[in-house]
């Protein structure tokens, strides 16, 4: 069906043939309809295992460490500290009236949430979770991710427009603006890893990197350090998160494009959400941190597939936590500031980054270049050290008592 | 594509070419007229890539397809632009309403 | 008929079915949500005909750029009041009869011409040859396009400047 569908089936290509064959249990099926039932078969079991439980827990941690950082307590009632939450939210918006008001376009109106929907939900085709444990390993990865997530775009506009309600046309139109803005340093910060890798795959890309610090493609030059950091700000305002969550600011547009929606509807915009954050999280950890890279501690597949998928679980979730402490950290910036710090700020140094990177594989030869890695790994872990005295600082400096804070994560 | 005659895909083509033809052709919005063109840019995509396809040396036609994409891209920035502009001046992006250069 | 058989048609249907919604509809937002149909089965028959780099391209250049810079077009030089008569259309039968006798000619060389079909299985990656013809064999068409692409973004700022018209 793909064009390389043989080497993006990867392992299931085995079980596919093994079903098929002359003595399969399958054998009377045609190999293409069993190919593809079993890639919907396989894509249904991460949508329904993985991507909306995903999604439902960082809500429910979200608001956890959100009262955390301000000193509230959250949500705490359903289940063991609360963890049932984001089910019976879910439940309750499932079981909430499907309004569509009468002014409304009633066939856009019920279309937009499922293309937002679509585009988020269509990256994790190719996002890995660990060296065999992958959808489909297309030859143009990155480049099918930042593709789809245009859809959402698409899906905005029409819902801002479909709801025939000026808050949420210019909501729509806003976030739409923002998406597209913010795409340019995002694309832009990818290239200086596909440079490097002379790859799109996003197997490839990891496996270009080690299970060290020292040889992910985040410590590799000071171009790819700041490639980095440029495209996480990117990839935050791209998901309409915190401080640049204009289009649902409540104060000045009540909800953005999402004004008129309710019920399931208004789920799904919130579901994409939340669960583009992982996405995030999974873009950065492949192209900047080693991807699912672990240290040669064992042989078992089995073994390795889990450690695998745990590093890079670890790994991306960390970013979805970083994303939940910006929120609860800055303000919301102006619109007039979202777009010059994109314009005139954040596509020049994507762009310098990408010439810069371009120049250190010509002129850096590979001894001085192991040099670098090293000597910023050091300098990223003292950055790291350094963060934690500055937080021992004020702490101490705030005369806290022991009654003021505690480190266990229950209350 | 085995199994897909080569006529089968430039019909596709045609099919496209001549629904974007149409959409220039009466239209009398300017943003509609550039929908059409998309239309007509793709058609000629479609053939491109189609050729490429059952030429057995893919790489040359697919190239093609791609500047053919960029160009489009290229051409609806500056079209866009020029539409806001006319709507600036004469509110209105009917093409008809356009005449004040005649005079 | 194979299954992919049977999803190439089924794409090449729905890509012509909403070319028809472009085309054909009286409220010029439907013409433009309709293209987004049209350039998502135009990308997915890319797919079936190996050409996927192609079909990247497609999405994300279209869908994601040229469809979103349409819509924002039409958002906003219509009140959204006006849907229903925003798309007007002139000249139908007349178009009608210029636009038949076009596809007529091109559907006749299209049967009657004997194509030279080289039908070999050349599925794969495509990403390495497209890119090593852009930097080999299409150097000054691709160095040529940047300058083109970079005009137009002079071209568009100056065009929708407000300060330079009035």
């Amino acid at each position: 069906m793909l064009a390389d569908r043989d080497s993006s089936l990867g392992p299931m290509k085995d079980l596919v043939l093994y079903l098929t064959d002359v003595a399969g249990p399958l054998r009377f099926a045609p190999y293409e309809l069993v190919a593809m039932v079993a890639m919907l078969l396989f894509g249904a079991v991460v949508v329904f295992g993985f991507v909306l439980p995903v999604a439902g827990i960082t809500s429910w941690l979200e608001r956890r460490v959100w009262a955390r950082i301000q000193s509230r307590v959250g949500p705490n009632r359903v289940g063991p500290q609360g963890f049932l939450q984001w089910l019976a939210d879910g439940l309750k918006n499932l079981m909430k009236e499907d309004i569509i008001p009468s002014a409304a376009d009633p066939w856009l109106f019920a279309l937009a949430p499922y293309l937002v929907v679509i585009g988020f939900v269509a990256t994790f085709a190719v996002v890995p979770f660990g060296d065999v444990l992958v959808i489909a390993d297309l030859d143009i990865g990155i480049l099918y991710i930042t593709a789809v997530t245009g859809l959402v775009v698409v899906g905005v506009l029409m819902a801002g427009w479909a709801s025939n309600n000026k808050w949420s046309l210019l909501g729509g139109i806003r976030s739409a603006a923002q998406i597209v803005s913010y795409e340019i340093p995002a694309g832009l910060s990818i290239f200086p890893v596909v440079l490097l890798t002379g790859t799109l795959s996003m197997q490839e890309i990891i496996r270009a990197q080690g299970w060290a610090p020292w040889h992910w493609f985040l410590f590799h030059d000071p171009f790819t350090f700041a490639a980095f950091f440029v495209f996480f700000v990117a990839a935050l305002a791209e998901g309409n998160r915190t401080p640049f969550d204009l289009p649902e600011a409540e104060s000045e547009l009540v909800a953005g494009f999402c004004t008129e929606y309710s019920g399931m509807r208004y789920l799904l915009f919130f579901l994409a959400e939340w669960g583009n954050l992982y996405v995030i999280g999974a873009i950065v950890t492949t192209l900047f941190l080693g991807g699912w890279q672990v240290p040669p501690v064992t042989e078992h597949p089995v073994a390795l597939a889990v450690f695998q998928l745990a590093t890079f679980f670890a790994k991306a979730y960390f970013f979805v936590f970083v994303a939940m402490w910006v929120r609860a950290t800055l303000p919301r910036v102006r619109v007039d500031q979202l777009m010059i710090l994109c314009w005139k700020y954040m596509v020049p140094i994507a762009l310098v980054n990408v010439v810069g990177t371009a120049i250190w594989m010509v002129v850096v030869p590979t001894s001085l270049g192991r040099v670098v890695a090293i000597a910023m790994t050091i300098g990223g872990a003292a950055l790291v050290v350094i963060f934690f005295r500055r937080v021992r600082f004020h702490l101490r400096r705030a005369r806290l008592g022991p009654a003021d804070y505690y480190y266990s994560p229950f209350i | 594509m085995p199994g897909v005659p080569l006529q089968h895909v430039l019909l596709v083509g045609l099919v496209l070419f001549a629904l974007g033809l149409y959409t220039v052709l009466t239209r009398r919005n300017a943003i509609g007229i550039l929908m059409g063109i998309e239309l007509l840019l793709n058609a000629a995509n479609v053939n491109y890539v189609a050729f490429a396809r059952y030429s057995g040396a893919p790489t040359d036609g697919q190239i093609f397809a791609i500047f053919v994409v960029m160009l489009a891209a290229a051409e609806a920035a500056v079209g866009l632009a020029i539409v806001l502009g006319i709507y600036r001046n004469f509110e209105s992006i009917d093409v008809d309403a356009t005449h004040a250069l005649r005079h | 008929m194979s299954l992919s058989v049977a999803l190439f048609y089924a794409f090449a249907a729905f890509t012509v079915i909403s070319a028809a919604g472009v085309a054909f509809s009286r409220n010029i937002v439907y013409s433009a949500f309709a293209l987004l149909g049209t350039l998502f089965g135009v990308a997915a028959l890319y797919v079936f005909l190996g050409a996927d780099f192609v079909a990247g391209a497609q999405f994300l250049i279209y869908i994601g750029g040229v469809l979103v810079l349409i819509l924002f077009a039409v958002m906003l030089t219509h009140r959204i009041a006006d849907g229903a008569v925003s798309n007007r259309a002139a000249g139908g039968p007349a178009a009608l009869v210029a636009v038949g006798l076009v596809a007529a000619v091109l559907g006749r060389a299209l049967f009657k011409a004997r194509w030279p079909v080289v039908d070999v299985l050349a599925d794969g990656p495509t990403t390495h040859a497209i890119g090593d013809g852009f930097l080999g064999r299409y150097v000054l068409p691709f160095e040529l396009a940047s300058f083109v692409l970079l005009a137009v973004l002079v071209g568009a700022i100056v065009v929708s400047r407000k300060e330079l018209r009035s």
